[in-house]
């Protein structure tokens, strides 16, 4: 077991359409997660950047674009980028940072300004890179991934759209009960069978926008805690980012194939399960444990893949426990009580953050409507690109 | 003025008709194999990495699961904007004998309603699309006739 950093502070620019630069969501964000924690800007040792690929050269140097933007003080600086599980590496590298002796207090961001309509690989002829390759050749946009697990999962366990679209109703309900969501309307299972197909199986409402966003939380040392008075933090316990494992089986974004089982048999778990995994080795826990998790539902289909991969239900069950209400509030594990990406869209930097910053008021017990009664012990996980995925476990 | 043909990505695909085939690599020392190719290193982290040699991959596999793509996508796809989209399949198939998944776009006429999970399908010589000088080959995949 790893020892532990206090999230001293959550803050949250809320999601929409904005149509500003990042780095203001961000300051935003920053701020609100200063004020929380009780600390000025100028008493931050380390701030930890999570880098937006679509805010040019200041979205690679995220950090010190924050750095600059509330006022340079001094303190060290990190970037990180990680696709989707970028936020989850900052808050590790400045875990790793308190946890060294590096740092007593430090803020991490992630903020993004979205594009209209489908994410797309940087310009330039590039056939040496995946992302360029898969839209140049087959056409292939995140949400025919996503169809494809849909479809797969359809096939493999009986799930239907109809399973699919309760998924959304679900997050719907529970958006609306958040003033950080983009979208704050309930949403029926009738609204989603007639909204257009995007990637069949999928329609329109199974399908997360993308948005603007930003997140922020102040972490530091159990010790510097104490010291500020903070006597019950919210404790991380565990950050999971580990990698694949070859031969990986399942066909991951951006890749146009799987690697091959010819010559190695696939390890025991998939590359999602095995991230929940690390998780819940760092932390002595297990999914028995959990009050709640906060999951990345890129598509309703995805969601309930990540019910099985967090162990919350055995392989294929997924959609009973979503039928049996299990996974709504007041379920027996409330998954995505902050409405998920359905209800935010996904701001990429800033997403794996935000879902801790959930997790933190629900431990807290200061999440209002949506508060899981006696929260305790917290699970996020996401996947993004190029093998990037990440759980992070906090307790209280 | 007849276009040139030429594909898409290089290395990628060989042959016509019924000899057309995807093109990977296999390592000489632990025989897995790679699409698309690896020429330089094998990406199998027990292995200490042996030369890699380009070999056709099966030319049928099974469906491992498909969807379809009812929005233009973005460039670096070339579609003509001027023309409404027609959607098109796409279908990831599983080689049994290479054990592993290859994406890609279906036939011209083949839907998602032609579709099964399991169904077995063929790779076929396909055009992506043509500009004034080129005709931009690809492969594609289409069923066989027999069923899941």
């Amino acid at each position: 077991m790893t020892d532990e950093v206090a999230v001293l502070g959550a803050g949250m620019h809320p999601w929409g359409k904005w149509g500003r630069s990042f780095v203001e969501y961000g300051v935003v964000a920053a701020r609100a997660a200063l004020a929380d924690a009780g600390l000025e800007w100028r008493a931050i040792g380390s701030v930890v950047g999570a880098d937006t690929v679509r805010g040019g050269y200041p979205g690679y140097v995220a950090g010190a674009t924050f750095a600059k933007a509330l006022g340079w003080q001094g303190a060290r600086v990190a970037s990180v980028y990680a696709a989707c599980a970028s936020g989850a590496q900052a808050v590790n590298t400045a875990r790793a940072q308190i946890l060294a002796g590096l740092a007593d207090v430090v803020l991490v961001v992630g903020a993004d300004a979205a594009p209209k309509g489908f994410f797309r690989p940087a310009g330039g002829d590039r056939p040496d890179d995946p992302d360029w390759l898969r839209f140049r050749v087959l056409g292939a946009t995140n949400p025919t991934y996503f169809g494809l697990y849909a479809r797969r999962r359809m096939a493999v366990h009986g799930d239907t759209v109809e399973d699919f679209a309760q998924v959304k109703v679900k997050n719907a309900a529970l958006g609306a009960l958040n003033p950080n969501a983009r979208y704050r309307k309930r949403v029926t299972a009738e609204e989603v069978a007639a909204s257009a197909v995007v990637a069949d199986p999928l329609r329109l409402l199974d399908i997360c926008a993308t948005s603007d966003g930003g997140a922020a939380l102040v972490l530091s040392s159990m010790e510097f805690a104490r010291r500020h008075g903070a006597t019950r933090p919210v404790r991380i316990r565990a950050v999971s980012t580990v990698t694949p494992r070859y031969p990986n089986t399942v066909l991951d974004l951006p890749d146009i194939a799987t690697d091959s089982a010819v010559a190695v048999e696939p390890a025991e778990r998939t590359f999602r399960a095995s991230i929940a995994r690390a998780a819940y080795e760092e932390a002595g826990v297990g999914p028995e444990d959990l009050s709640l998790a906060e999951v990345y539902d890129l598509s309703t289909a995805l969601e309930l893949q990540w019910y099985e991969d967090l162990g919350l239900c055995g392989e294929g069950e997924a959609a009973k426990l979503l039928r049996e209400g299990a996974t709504g509030l007041g379920g027996r594990i409330p998954v995505n009580v902050s409405g998920g990406l359905a209800s935010f869209g996904e701001a990429v930097p800033a997403q794996a953050i935000a879902q801790i910053c959930e997790l933190t008021w629900q431990l807290r017990h200061e999440a209002g409507d949506r508060q899981v009664p006696g929260a305790r012990v917290g699970i996020t996980a996401n996947q993004g690109l190029f093998g990037h995925g990440s759980a992070v476990i906090a307790a209280r | 003025m007849s276009r040139t043909r030429t594909p898409v990505v290089d290395g990628w695909f060989t042959g016509d008709g019924e000899g057309f085939t995807l093109l990977g690599t296999r390592c000489a020392a632990c025989a897995s194999v790679f699409f698309p190719r690896e020429d330089i290193h094998c990406r199998n982290p027990g292995c200490v990495g042996g030369r890699l040699e380009e070999v056709p991959l099966s030319r049928r596999g099974r469906v491992w699961s498909y969807t379809d793509s009812r929005y233009r996508p973005p460039s670096p796809y070339v579609s003509n904007p001027e023309l409404p989209w027609e959607p098109y399949t796409l279908i990831a198939v599983e080689l049994e004998p290479e054990r592993l998944v290859v994406l890609g776009q279906a036939a011209p006429g083949v839907t998602v309603a032609d579709l099964a999970v399991g169904m077995e399908v063929e790779v076929a010589p396909g055009v992506l699309h043509e500009d004034a000088e080129t005709t931009w080959t690809t492969w594609q995949w289409r069923p066989t006739g027999v069923g899941a």
